[in-house]
């Protein structure tokens, strides 16, 4: 008791130690490092391909195809890279429209997926109105329902709106994302009533309320969201409905100068690893964001 | 007025009332508003046109489709034995990959949380990793390939384990087990992050008053404070589980081919795959994913009872 109100006590000049020192009860120093030991060993088979594709894109065409395969490479290279850029640099639409292309539509989408997610979230998972229901009934089945159809019928539709070859016909279909909805929802669930009692009874209205008082309180769940419509809207193609060579992405292109076979085998993993580094760097950016926020929060019930 | 009737409203009351209800509520319609509307033109309206497809014969060419009622459910559970086949390999596939998955993302995202913040974000994006990594089946195929320049034979081989290559993505005896051990590879994906998201969002005062009140170890902490803390994300992460572990037809058909040999890799999803988009009979694919639908439908039921305390 005596030891905790001391630990509370310089936590309350330096917030962060209150995680490192009395945070948690009966932590054995052996537990963490089996922990560790135990995370770490099957982080590294969760790893491997990874490593393997990295190495694999910086390996030398002659170290390609030895016998046994190598885990490393003796001499690195970025030859790999450079021919897929010469790959695609020999296509009439510079590689920089692509980059673009790429980059526009994605930051539209995750910018707009969040944002509509989280008003509508913050309502249907605090707010009692007519028909709330019925919404997150919907919102489930939404989530299970997969038809080889559905594309069909969004192409029909999209069509009947006059979307088929613009940019908005990348960016719109991916904007109202129920798994991100429903992942801020569940999330939401756990905001106390008293809250946003609190905060209505100030005269906030529920507007002010979501983006003030309920999101920044979020951040776990908001960055969760973010990290999976990045990764959704980086990965979009455009297959069908765009076929101006200037509206098409990175993904689009990419993989069409990787599908030369094994005899592109440099290529296709340098393409990969290219493909790989922005959702992992979003990923590094939203996490840290995380850490940040939970050093200094606990406003709660 | 009968004696029944007294404290009971009339059905204008009730409207009146549910009027007044919505207007209250206009401020929530109009923050709802965006979603619902990109939702209801790209999702609901799309799923409401494609309901009816299953049940008509339709090519996408011969329009309007052909309306033939039951018939493509009748055929797929009586006269097509590689549907049959696709649900015993689907089921497999949902029992290995979604509890096991489950369990484990579970398990992972609450050892990480025990770690300190540096190590904390690294973990989390080793084991995020493959789901970040959309390109990575060409490395599978490099892993398992079928020559003894493959990883997987080469290294058997030089452990003197075997001394033939062995044939990992076209012997129909090991297509199963290869494509199960990457879905689990992959499959560490939402459910994952949505744990530790729920993990992450559990009140750290929480903890301090467990402790004063006598929670002695990492077990209690987790079964008195942290599980009942983080229900809705147990829930969310079910949810995307059983999506993943039924839909799964990616892994399998850009590893082992499309068909696997002997259709040993051969899920509901891709027989629909094949049916939609190899031989373009949309009417019968719709009546496969409508039979998927259905069973989805009722795994969540059944897992929300389980999990029902936990629901909000």
């Amino acid at each position: 008791m005596a030891s905790a109100k001391a630990a509370a006590g310089s936590a309350a000049k330096d917030p962060r130690k209150l995680k490192a020192s009395n945070r948690r009860a009966g932590r054995k120093i052996g537990g963490s490092i089996a922990i560790f030991l135990f995370l770490t060993i099957l982080g590294l088979f969760m790893v491997l391909p990874i490593w393997l594709m990295i190495v694999n894109s910086i390996k030398p065409v002659n170290e390609m195809f030895i016998f046994p395969p190598k885990w490393y490479t003796l001499n690195p290279t970025l030859d790999n890279f450079k021919d897929t850029y010469r790959v695609l640099g020999q296509m009439w639409v510079p590689f920089s429209r692509y980059v673009f292309n790429s980059v526009f539509v994605t930051v539209a989408v995750t910018l707009l997926q969040v944002v509509f997610a989280s008003m509508a979230a913050f309502c249907l998972a605090k707010i009692k109105f007519p028909g709330n229901k019925i919404i997150n009934a919907i919102i489930v089945l939404a989530l299970l329902y997969n038809s080889n159809v559905i594309y069909l019928m969004q192409y029909m539709v999209m069509a009947e709106l006059n979307m088929i070859n613009r940019m908005s016909a990348l960016i719109l279909p991916s904007v109202a994302s129920t798994m991100g909805l429903f992942l801020m929802r569940q999330s939401m669930t756990t905001v106390p009533d008293a809250m946003i009692e609190a905060a209505k009874v100030d005269g906030a209205n529920l507007f002010t309320i979501c983006w003030r008082i309920v999101i920044p309180n979020q951040k776990p769940a908001l960055m969760t969201t973010a990290i999976f419509a990045f990764q959704g809207a980086w990965n979009i193609t455009g297959g069908s409905v765009v076929y101006d060579e200037s509206l098409k992405t990175l993904p689009t292109v990419i993989q069409q100068a990787a599908s030369a076979g094994i005899s592109r085998q440099g290529v296709t993993m340098a393409a990969a690893v290219i493909l790989f580094v922005p959702p992992v760097l979003f990923f590094i950016l939203a996490q840290s964001q995380v850490m940040e926020t939970m050093a200094h929060s606990g406003i709660k019930d | 007025m009968d004696k029944d009737q007294i404290g009971v409203r009339t059905k204008q009351e009730q409207r009146r009332l549910l009027w007044l209800q919505i207007k209250q509520n206009k401020e929530a319609y109009l923050m709802m508003l965006p979603f619902m509307l990109v939702f209801l033109i790209f999702t609901v309206i799309p799923v409401i046109m494609s309901l009816p497809i299953g049940l008509t014969d339709f090519d996408m060419v011969k329009y309007p489709p052909t309306w033939v009622g039951l018939s493509n459910f009748y055929n797929l559970f009586l006269n097509d034995s590689i549907f049959i086949k696709a649900i015993r390999v689907t089921l497999v596939f949902a029992v290995f990959t979604g509890p096991l998955s489950y369990f484990l993302s579970f398990m992972l995202a609450w050892l990480i949380n025990e770690l300190n913040q540096t190590l904390k974000v690294i973990f989390t994006l080793i084991f995020y990793a493959p789901s970040l990594a959309s390109g990575v089946y060409a490395v599978w195929q490099l892993i398992f390939s079928g020559d003894s320049y493959g990883i997987a034979n080469s290294t058997l081989m030089n452990l003197g384990i075997t001394t033939n290559a062995i044939q990992w993505l076209t012997d129909s005896k090991y297509i199963l087990t290869v494509v199960i051990i990457v879905q689990l590879w992959v499959s560490m994906g939402a459910g994952f992050l949505a744990m530790r998201a729920g993990f992450q969002n559990i009140d750290k005062s929480q903890y301090e008053a467990g402790a004063i009140e006598g929670i002695k170890n990492r077990w209690q902490e987790l079964i008195y404070i942290t599980i009942p803390g983080m229900g809705p994300s147990l829930m969310f992460a079910a949810v995307m589980q059983i999506v993943s572990a039924f839909t799964a037809d990616i892994v399998a058909r850009n590893l082992v081919g499309f068909p696997s040999t002997d259709y040993a890799a051969h899920t509901i999803m891709t027989h629909a795959f094949d049916y939609g988009w190899v031989r373009y009979e949309m009417g019968y694919a719709s009546a496969i994913c409508m039979v998927l639908f259905i069973a989805m439908y009722f795994c969540n039921k059944l897992i929300s009872k389980l999990l029902g305390k936990y629901m909000d």
